[in-house]
Protein backbone atom coordinates (compact mmCIF):
# COMPACT_ATOMS: atom_id res chain seq x y z
CA UNK A 1 0.00 0.00 0.00
CA UNK A 2 1.52 3.33 -0.99
CA UNK A 3 1.49 6.20 1.43
CA UNK A 4 -0.75 8.38 -0.75
CA UNK A 5 -3.55 5.85 -0.82
CA UNK A 6 -3.35 4.92 2.84
CA UNK A 7 -5.02 8.07 4.15
CA UNK A 8 -7.68 8.15 1.43
CA UNK A 9 -8.33 4.49 2.07
CA UNK A 10 -8.64 4.97 5.83
CA UNK A 11 -10.98 7.94 5.53
CA UNK A 12 -13.28 6.09 3.14
CA UNK A 13 -13.39 3.20 5.62
CA UNK A 14 -14.16 5.51 8.55
CA UNK A 15 -16.93 7.15 6.52
CA UNK A 16 -18.38 3.71 5.74
CA UNK A 17 -18.22 2.69 9.41
CA UNK A 18 -19.96 5.92 10.49
CA UNK A 19 -22.54 5.32 7.79
CA UNK A 20 -23.06 1.81 9.15
CA UNK A 21 -23.52 3.08 12.70
CA UNK A 22 -26.05 5.77 11.80
CA UNK A 23 -27.60 4.15 8.75
CA UNK A 24 -28.28 0.85 10.48
CA UNK A 25 -29.11 2.12 13.98
CA UNK A 26 -32.18 4.00 12.72
CA UNK A 27 -33.76 0.99 10.92
CA UNK A 28 -32.97 -1.21 13.93
CA UNK A 29 -34.66 1.26 16.32
CA UNK A 30 -37.67 1.37 14.00
CA UNK A 31 -37.68 -2.43 13.73
CA UNK A 32 -37.59 -2.68 17.51
CA UNK A 33 -40.56 -0.32 17.91
CA UNK A 34 -42.59 -2.10 15.26
CA UNK A 35 -41.65 -5.73 15.96
CA UNK A 36 -42.14 -5.35 19.72
CA UNK A 37 -45.43 -3.61 19.15
CA UNK A 38 -46.74 -6.42 16.97
CA UNK A 39 -45.46 -9.08 19.38
CA UNK A 40 -47.47 -7.31 22.11
CA UNK A 41 -50.60 -6.86 19.97
CA UNK A 42 -50.08 -3.12 19.49
CA UNK A 43 -49.66 -1.07 16.33
CA UNK A 44 -46.54 0.87 17.33
CA UNK A 45 -45.50 4.13 15.68
CA UNK A 46 -48.11 5.15 13.15
CA UNK A 47 -48.13 8.86 12.30
CA UNK A 48 -44.56 10.17 11.89
CA UNK A 49 -43.56 10.34 8.23
CA UNK A 50 -46.99 9.43 6.92
CA UNK A 51 -47.07 5.72 6.31
CA UNK A 52 -46.41 3.17 9.12
CA UNK A 53 -44.61 5.82 11.14
CA UNK A 54 -41.36 5.13 9.29
CA UNK A 55 -39.85 8.48 10.36
CA UNK A 56 -40.28 7.84 14.09
CA UNK A 57 -36.56 7.20 14.88
CA UNK A 58 -35.55 10.31 12.87
CA UNK A 59 -38.13 12.39 14.74
CA UNK A 60 -36.82 11.03 18.06
CA UNK A 61 -33.26 11.92 17.07
CA UNK A 62 -34.22 15.49 16.09
CA UNK A 63 -36.15 15.83 19.33
CA UNK A 64 -33.01 14.97 21.33
CA UNK A 65 -30.95 17.59 19.46
CA UNK A 66 -33.33 20.43 20.40
CA UNK A 67 -33.52 19.53 24.11
CA UNK A 68 -31.62 21.60 26.65
CA UNK A 69 -28.27 20.10 27.59
CA UNK A 70 -28.18 19.87 31.39
CA UNK A 71 -25.24 19.08 33.65
CA UNK A 72 -26.15 18.77 37.35
CA UNK A 73 -24.48 21.37 39.57
CA UNK A 74 -23.04 18.72 41.91
CA UNK A 75 -21.79 16.51 39.08
CA UNK A 76 -18.14 15.91 38.31
CA UNK A 77 -18.47 17.87 35.06
CA UNK A 78 -15.32 16.80 33.13
CA UNK A 79 -16.00 13.10 33.77
CA UNK A 80 -19.72 13.57 33.12
CA UNK A 81 -18.96 15.14 29.74
CA UNK A 82 -16.28 12.61 28.74
CA UNK A 83 -18.38 9.49 29.37
CA UNK A 84 -20.39 9.60 26.08
CA UNK A 85 -17.15 9.98 24.10
CA UNK A 86 -15.71 6.85 25.71
CA UNK A 87 -18.84 4.81 25.01
CA UNK A 88 -19.08 5.90 21.35
CA UNK A 89 -15.36 5.34 20.78
CA UNK A 90 -15.56 1.81 22.14
CA UNK A 91 -18.48 1.11 19.80
CA UNK A 92 -17.12 2.52 16.55
CA UNK A 93 -13.75 0.82 17.07
CA UNK A 94 -15.42 -2.61 16.86
CA UNK A 95 -16.13 -1.98 13.17
CA UNK A 96 -12.38 -1.91 12.38
CA UNK A 97 -12.07 -5.69 12.35
CA UNK A 98 -15.44 -6.93 11.05
CA UNK A 99 -14.91 -8.38 7.56
CA UNK A 100 -17.68 -7.74 5.00
CA UNK A 101 -15.90 -9.64 2.24
CA UNK A 102 -12.52 -11.29 1.58
CA UNK A 103 -10.97 -7.85 0.98
CA UNK A 104 -13.65 -5.65 2.53
CA UNK A 105 -12.31 -5.07 6.01
CA UNK A 106 -11.07 -1.80 7.50
CA UNK A 107 -8.02 -3.54 8.90
CA UNK A 108 -7.48 -7.26 9.22
CA UNK A 109 -5.65 -7.18 12.56
CA UNK A 110 -3.73 -10.33 13.49
CA UNK A 111 -5.17 -10.00 16.99
CA UNK A 112 -8.68 -9.35 15.62
CA UNK A 113 -10.76 -11.36 18.08
CA UNK A 114 -8.67 -10.23 21.03
CA UNK A 115 -8.77 -6.57 19.94
CA UNK A 116 -12.53 -6.80 19.58
CA UNK A 117 -13.01 -8.00 23.16
CA UNK A 118 -10.51 -5.51 24.54
CA UNK A 119 -11.94 -2.47 22.79
CA UNK A 120 -15.58 -3.32 23.49
CA UNK A 121 -14.85 -3.66 27.22
CA UNK A 122 -13.71 -0.03 27.31
CA UNK A 123 -17.42 0.80 27.07
CA UNK A 124 -17.73 -0.51 30.65
CA UNK A 125 -15.45 2.31 31.74
CA UNK A 126 -17.70 4.87 30.07
CA UNK A 127 -20.75 3.46 31.84
CA UNK A 128 -18.98 3.52 35.21
CA UNK A 129 -17.83 7.10 34.54
CA UNK A 130 -21.40 8.14 33.73
CA UNK A 131 -22.77 6.47 36.86
CA UNK A 132 -20.15 7.86 39.20
CA UNK A 133 -19.93 11.43 37.91
CA UNK A 134 -23.67 12.18 37.96
CA UNK A 135 -23.71 12.62 41.77
CA UNK A 136 -27.10 10.93 41.78
CA UNK A 137 -28.04 7.92 43.89
CA UNK A 138 -29.88 6.20 41.04
CA UNK A 139 -26.93 6.77 38.72
CA UNK A 140 -24.40 5.47 41.20
CA UNK A 141 -26.36 2.28 41.84
CA UNK A 142 -27.05 1.83 38.15
CA UNK A 143 -23.41 2.39 37.29
CA UNK A 144 -22.23 -0.15 39.86
CA UNK A 145 -24.80 -2.69 38.75
CA UNK A 146 -23.80 -2.11 35.14
CA UNK A 147 -20.11 -2.52 35.91
CA UNK A 148 -20.71 -5.72 37.90
CA UNK A 149 -22.88 -7.10 35.11
CA UNK A 150 -20.59 -6.10 32.26
CA UNK A 151 -17.52 -7.66 33.87
CA UNK A 152 -19.39 -10.81 34.86
CA UNK A 153 -20.62 -11.40 31.30
CA UNK A 154 -17.36 -10.24 29.74
CA UNK A 155 -15.86 -13.58 30.80
CA UNK A 156 -18.32 -16.01 29.13
CA UNK A 157 -18.18 -13.79 26.02
CA UNK A 158 -14.41 -13.98 25.99
CA UNK A 159 -14.27 -17.71 26.66
CA UNK A 160 -16.80 -18.40 23.89
CA UNK A 161 -14.63 -16.47 21.43
CA UNK A 162 -11.62 -18.38 22.72
CA UNK A 163 -13.28 -21.68 21.80
CA UNK A 164 -13.69 -20.38 18.24
CA UNK A 165 -10.03 -19.28 18.19
CA UNK A 166 -8.97 -22.79 19.23
CA UNK A 167 -10.90 -24.33 16.35
CA UNK A 168 -9.81 -21.77 13.75
CA UNK A 169 -6.20 -21.58 14.96
CA UNK A 170 -6.11 -17.82 14.35
CA UNK A 171 -7.40 -14.62 15.95
CA UNK A 172 -7.83 -12.74 12.66
CA UNK A 173 -11.55 -12.52 11.88
CA UNK A 174 -10.90 -12.96 8.15
CA UNK A 175 -8.89 -16.06 9.04
CA UNK A 176 -11.81 -17.35 11.12
CA UNK A 177 -14.20 -16.92 8.17
CA UNK A 178 -11.70 -18.65 5.87
CA UNK A 179 -11.49 -21.55 8.33
CA UNK A 180 -15.26 -21.89 8.05
CA UNK A 181 -15.21 -21.78 4.27
CA UNK A 182 -12.67 -24.61 4.07
CA UNK A 183 -14.36 -27.73 2.75
CA UNK A 184 -14.89 -30.64 5.12
CA UNK A 185 -14.99 -34.07 3.52
CA UNK A 186 -17.33 -36.62 5.06
CA UNK A 187 -17.25 -39.82 2.96
CA UNK A 188 -18.26 -38.91 -0.58
CA UNK A 189 -19.58 -35.43 0.25
CA UNK A 190 -17.43 -32.31 0.60
CA UNK A 191 -19.09 -29.25 2.14
CA UNK A 192 -18.19 -26.00 3.89
CA UNK A 193 -19.91 -25.70 7.26
CA UNK A 194 -20.08 -22.72 9.61
CA UNK A 195 -18.68 -23.22 13.10
CA UNK A 196 -22.14 -23.42 14.67
CA UNK A 197 -22.62 -26.75 12.88
CA UNK A 198 -19.12 -28.08 13.54
CA UNK A 199 -19.02 -28.25 17.30
CA UNK A 200 -19.43 -24.61 18.41
CA UNK A 201 -23.13 -24.74 19.25
CA UNK A 202 -22.47 -24.36 23.00
CA UNK A 203 -20.11 -21.44 22.41
CA UNK A 204 -22.77 -19.86 20.19
CA UNK A 205 -25.47 -20.10 22.86
CA UNK A 206 -23.12 -18.74 25.53
CA UNK A 207 -21.98 -15.92 23.27
CA UNK A 208 -25.52 -14.82 22.45
CA UNK A 209 -26.62 -14.87 26.12
CA UNK A 210 -23.51 -12.95 27.18
CA UNK A 211 -23.97 -10.53 24.28
CA UNK A 212 -27.54 -9.68 25.35
CA UNK A 213 -26.19 -9.10 28.88
CA UNK A 214 -23.32 -6.95 27.62
CA UNK A 215 -25.84 -4.79 25.79
CA UNK A 216 -27.86 -4.45 29.05
CA UNK A 217 -31.03 -5.37 27.23
CA UNK A 218 -34.06 -7.05 28.77
CA UNK A 219 -33.88 -9.64 30.45
CA UNK A 220 -30.51 -8.30 31.63
CA UNK A 221 -31.43 -4.64 32.16
CA UNK A 222 -30.95 -4.34 35.91
CA UNK A 223 -28.57 -1.35 35.42
CA UNK A 224 -31.37 0.76 33.95
CA UNK A 225 -34.35 -0.94 35.60
CA UNK A 226 -36.95 1.84 35.18
CA UNK A 227 -39.22 0.69 37.97
CA UNK A 228 -36.54 1.04 40.65
CA UNK A 229 -33.68 3.17 39.30
CA UNK A 230 -35.48 5.61 36.95
CA UNK A 231 -32.92 5.29 34.14
CA UNK A 232 -29.88 4.00 36.07
CA UNK A 233 -26.62 5.60 35.03
CA UNK A 234 -28.42 7.63 32.35
CA UNK A 235 -30.76 9.43 34.77
CA UNK A 236 -28.96 12.79 34.62
CA UNK A 237 -28.19 12.73 30.91
CA UNK A 238 -30.28 14.75 28.50
CA UNK A 239 -30.16 16.05 24.95
CA UNK A 240 -27.40 14.85 22.60
CA UNK A 241 -25.34 13.29 25.37
CA UNK A 242 -28.21 10.94 26.17
CA UNK A 243 -28.85 10.17 22.52
CA UNK A 244 -25.16 9.21 22.14
CA UNK A 245 -25.55 6.49 24.78
CA UNK A 246 -28.71 5.42 22.97
CA UNK A 247 -26.92 5.34 19.61
CA UNK A 248 -23.99 3.42 21.12
CA UNK A 249 -26.38 0.78 22.46
CA UNK A 250 -27.95 0.16 19.07
CA UNK A 251 -24.69 0.44 17.15
CA UNK A 252 -23.07 -2.15 19.41
CA UNK A 253 -26.11 -4.38 19.02
CA UNK A 254 -25.48 -4.25 15.26
CA UNK A 255 -21.71 -4.64 15.64
CA UNK A 256 -21.97 -7.62 17.99
CA UNK A 257 -24.60 -9.25 15.76
CA UNK A 258 -22.16 -8.94 12.87
CA UNK A 259 -19.49 -10.48 15.10
CA UNK A 260 -21.80 -13.44 15.84
CA UNK A 261 -22.39 -13.80 12.10
CA UNK A 262 -18.62 -13.77 11.52
CA UNK A 263 -17.58 -16.09 14.32
CA UNK A 264 -20.33 -18.69 14.21
CA UNK A 265 -22.44 -18.34 11.06
CA UNK A 266 -19.74 -18.24 8.40
CA UNK A 267 -19.45 -14.46 8.00
CA UNK A 268 -19.46 -13.25 4.42
CA UNK A 269 -19.13 -16.79 3.09
CA UNK A 270 -22.05 -18.44 1.30
CA UNK A 271 -21.86 -21.85 -0.36
CA UNK A 272 -22.07 -22.13 -4.16
CA UNK A 273 -21.09 -18.48 -4.79
CA UNK A 274 -17.79 -18.26 -6.70
CA UNK A 275 -14.98 -16.74 -4.66
CA UNK A 276 -14.59 -13.76 -6.99
CA UNK A 277 -18.14 -12.63 -6.21
CA UNK A 278 -17.79 -12.77 -2.44
CA UNK A 279 -16.61 -9.16 -2.27
CA UNK A 280 -19.89 -8.11 -3.92
CA UNK A 281 -22.26 -10.48 -2.17
CA UNK A 282 -20.40 -10.50 1.17
CA UNK A 283 -21.79 -7.31 2.77
CA UNK A 284 -25.36 -8.41 2.04
CA UNK A 285 -24.67 -11.87 3.45
CA UNK A 286 -23.14 -10.52 6.69
CA UNK A 287 -25.99 -8.04 7.14
CA UNK A 288 -28.57 -10.73 6.44
CA UNK A 289 -27.08 -13.04 9.04
CA UNK A 290 -26.73 -10.15 11.51
CA UNK A 291 -30.37 -9.19 10.92
CA UNK A 292 -31.42 -12.68 12.04
CA UNK A 293 -29.48 -12.22 15.29
CA UNK A 294 -30.93 -8.72 15.83
CA UNK A 295 -34.44 -10.10 15.34
CA UNK A 296 -33.68 -12.85 17.84
CA UNK A 297 -32.50 -10.29 20.43
CA UNK A 298 -35.68 -8.22 19.94
CA UNK A 299 -37.73 -11.39 20.27
CA UNK A 300 -36.01 -12.21 23.59
CA UNK A 301 -36.70 -8.67 24.75
CA UNK A 302 -40.43 -8.92 24.30
CA UNK A 303 -40.63 -12.44 25.73
CA UNK A 304 -38.62 -12.71 28.95
CA UNK A 305 -39.09 -11.00 32.33
CA UNK A 306 -36.19 -9.13 33.94
CA UNK A 307 -33.67 -11.10 36.05
CA UNK A 308 -33.02 -10.09 39.65
CA UNK A 309 -29.46 -8.92 40.40
CA UNK A 310 -28.42 -12.07 42.30
CA UNK A 311 -29.99 -14.37 39.68
CA UNK A 312 -28.08 -12.47 37.03
CA UNK A 313 -24.75 -12.88 38.82
CA UNK A 314 -25.55 -16.52 39.55
CA UNK A 315 -26.20 -17.26 35.90
CA UNK A 316 -22.82 -15.83 34.90
CA UNK A 317 -20.56 -17.15 37.68
CA UNK A 318 -22.22 -20.45 38.50
CA UNK A 319 -23.27 -21.58 35.03
CA UNK A 320 -21.89 -19.73 32.04
CA UNK A 321 -18.24 -19.40 33.13
CA UNK A 322 -17.71 -23.04 34.24
CA UNK A 323 -19.60 -24.34 31.18
CA UNK A 324 -17.54 -22.22 28.81
CA UNK A 325 -14.27 -23.30 30.45
CA UNK A 326 -15.20 -26.97 30.09
CA UNK A 327 -16.36 -26.22 26.54
CA UNK A 328 -12.88 -24.89 25.71
CA UNK A 329 -11.24 -28.00 27.13
CA UNK A 330 -13.54 -30.28 25.09
CA UNK A 331 -13.03 -28.34 21.86
CA UNK A 332 -9.26 -28.16 22.30
CA UNK A 333 -9.23 -31.90 23.06
CA UNK A 334 -10.68 -32.52 19.61
CA UNK A 335 -8.31 -29.96 18.10
CA UNK A 336 -5.34 -31.88 19.54
CA UNK A 337 -6.70 -35.37 18.95
CA UNK A 338 -7.71 -34.95 15.31
CA UNK B 1 1.97 4.72 5.56
CA UNK B 2 5.40 3.24 5.10
CA UNK B 3 4.87 0.34 7.38
CA UNK B 4 2.02 -2.16 7.74
CA UNK B 5 2.63 -2.44 11.47
CA UNK B 6 1.96 1.22 12.24
CA UNK B 7 -0.92 1.17 9.77
CA UNK B 8 -2.89 -0.97 12.23
CA UNK B 9 -2.46 1.55 15.00
CA UNK B 10 -3.21 4.54 12.77
CA UNK B 11 -6.41 2.93 11.46
CA UNK B 12 -7.68 2.27 14.99
CA UNK B 13 -6.70 5.80 16.05
CA UNK B 14 -8.58 7.31 13.09
CA UNK B 15 -11.68 5.30 14.03
CA UNK B 16 -11.46 6.47 17.64
CA UNK B 17 -11.10 10.08 16.46
CA UNK B 18 -14.15 9.64 14.23
CA UNK B 19 -16.08 8.59 17.37
CA UNK B 20 -14.94 11.75 19.15
CA UNK B 21 -15.93 13.79 16.10
CA UNK B 22 -19.40 12.23 16.03
CA UNK B 23 -20.15 13.14 19.67
CA UNK B 24 -18.55 16.60 19.37
CA UNK B 25 -20.52 17.29 16.19
CA UNK B 26 -23.78 16.29 17.86
CA UNK B 27 -23.09 18.52 20.86
CA UNK B 28 -22.17 21.44 18.58
CA UNK B 29 -25.42 20.99 16.64
CA UNK B 30 -27.38 20.93 19.89
CA UNK B 31 -25.63 24.09 21.07
CA UNK B 32 -26.97 25.91 17.99
CA UNK B 33 -30.50 24.53 18.08
CA UNK B 34 -31.28 23.81 21.72
CA UNK B 35 -32.35 26.46 24.23
CA UNK B 36 -30.13 27.19 27.23
CA UNK B 37 -31.94 28.71 30.20
CA UNK B 38 -30.28 27.17 33.26
CA UNK B 39 -31.67 27.74 36.72
CA UNK B 40 -30.98 26.38 40.19
CA UNK B 41 -33.82 23.85 40.21
CA UNK B 42 -32.92 22.39 36.83
CA UNK B 43 -29.37 21.71 37.91
CA UNK B 44 -30.25 19.77 41.05
CA UNK B 45 -30.05 15.99 40.77
CA UNK B 46 -33.19 14.03 39.95
CA UNK B 47 -34.74 12.04 42.74
CA UNK B 48 -38.18 11.36 41.33
CA UNK B 49 -39.39 14.88 42.08
CA UNK B 50 -38.56 14.87 45.80
CA UNK B 51 -35.97 17.31 47.17
CA UNK B 52 -32.66 15.43 47.05
CA UNK B 53 -31.33 14.50 50.47
CA UNK B 54 -27.68 13.96 51.31
CA UNK B 55 -24.94 13.71 48.72
CA UNK B 56 -24.99 11.70 45.54
CA UNK B 57 -21.94 9.66 46.42
CA UNK B 58 -23.27 7.51 49.25
CA UNK B 59 -21.91 4.24 50.52
CA UNK B 60 -22.52 1.24 48.32
CA UNK B 61 -22.38 -2.48 48.67
CA UNK B 62 -18.95 -4.10 49.18
CA UNK B 63 -20.13 -7.04 47.05
CA UNK B 64 -19.32 -5.21 43.84
CA UNK B 65 -15.69 -5.01 44.96
CA UNK B 66 -15.52 -8.79 45.36
CA UNK B 67 -16.99 -9.28 41.89
CA UNK B 68 -14.25 -7.03 40.54
CA UNK B 69 -11.61 -9.15 42.28
CA UNK B 70 -13.09 -12.39 40.88
CA UNK B 71 -13.19 -10.83 37.42
CA UNK B 72 -9.56 -9.81 37.62
CA UNK B 73 -8.45 -13.41 38.27
CA UNK B 74 -10.37 -14.82 35.33
CA UNK B 75 -9.46 -11.98 33.00
CA UNK B 76 -5.77 -12.58 33.66
CA UNK B 77 -6.41 -16.26 33.00
CA UNK B 78 -7.80 -15.33 29.60
CA UNK B 79 -4.59 -13.48 28.77
CA UNK B 80 -2.78 -16.80 29.21
CA UNK B 81 -5.43 -18.74 27.29
CA UNK B 82 -5.33 -16.70 24.08
CA UNK B 83 -1.68 -17.36 23.08
CA UNK B 84 -2.18 -20.99 24.05
CA UNK B 85 -5.25 -21.27 21.79
CA UNK B 86 -3.42 -19.86 18.77
CA UNK B 87 -0.28 -21.96 19.18
CA UNK B 88 -2.10 -25.22 19.95
CA UNK B 89 -1.94 -26.30 16.29
CA UNK B 90 1.80 -25.68 16.07
CA UNK B 91 2.48 -27.79 19.14
CA UNK B 92 0.14 -30.55 17.96
CA UNK B 93 2.05 -30.75 14.67
CA UNK B 94 5.33 -30.98 16.57
CA UNK B 95 3.91 -33.94 18.50
CA UNK B 96 3.60 -32.10 21.80
CA UNK B 97 -0.16 -31.55 21.64
CA UNK B 98 -1.03 -33.87 24.53
CA UNK B 99 1.51 -32.27 26.87
CA UNK B 100 0.38 -28.71 26.08
CA UNK B 101 -3.27 -29.73 26.33
CA UNK B 102 -2.95 -31.27 29.78
CA UNK B 103 -0.93 -28.36 31.09
CA UNK B 104 -3.89 -26.11 30.27
CA UNK B 105 -6.34 -28.64 31.76
CA UNK B 106 -4.44 -28.41 35.05
CA UNK B 107 -4.41 -24.60 34.87
CA UNK B 108 -8.14 -24.34 34.17
CA UNK B 109 -9.03 -26.91 36.84
CA UNK B 110 -7.09 -24.97 39.50
CA UNK B 111 -8.98 -21.82 38.54
CA UNK B 112 -12.30 -23.68 38.59
CA UNK B 113 -11.44 -24.87 42.11
CA UNK B 114 -10.94 -21.22 43.05
CA UNK B 115 -14.34 -20.34 41.61
CA UNK B 116 -15.99 -23.23 43.50
CA UNK B 117 -14.29 -22.03 46.69
CA UNK B 118 -15.61 -18.49 46.15
CA UNK B 119 -19.13 -19.74 45.52
CA UNK B 120 -19.04 -22.04 48.59
CA UNK B 121 -17.79 -19.06 50.62
CA UNK B 122 -21.05 -17.33 49.73
CA UNK B 123 -19.92 -14.64 47.32
CA UNK B 124 -23.10 -15.07 45.28
CA UNK B 125 -25.47 -15.05 48.28
CA UNK B 126 -27.40 -11.81 48.77
CA UNK B 127 -29.06 -11.28 52.07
Amino acid sequence: MTSGFFWLDTFVKVAIALGFMLGLALPVIYAELKIMAHMQNRVGPYYAGGRWGWAQPIADGLKFVQKEDLVPADADAPVFKTAPYVVIMATIAIFVVIPLGPDLVARDLDLGAFYLLAISSIGTLGVLMAGWSSANKYSLMGGLRAAAQLIAYELPLLLAVLAVVVQAGTMSLTGIVEAQSAAITIGPISVSLPFILTGQIISFVIFVIAMVAELSRIPFDMPIAESELTMGYLTEYSSVRFSMFFLAEYASLIALSMVVATLFLGGYFVPLVPEAWLNLVGPMVVLGKAALIVFFVLWIRSTFPRLREDQLQNLAWRWLIPISLVNILVISFFAVAI
Amino acid sequence: MRNEYFGDYVTVAVFLLAGVGLVAGGIMAARVVAPSRPNVLKSTVYESGIEPTGGGWNQSHIRYYIFALLFLIFDVEAVFLFPWAVSLDTFAEAGQGVLIYFEMVAFVLILLLGLIYAIRKGVLQWE
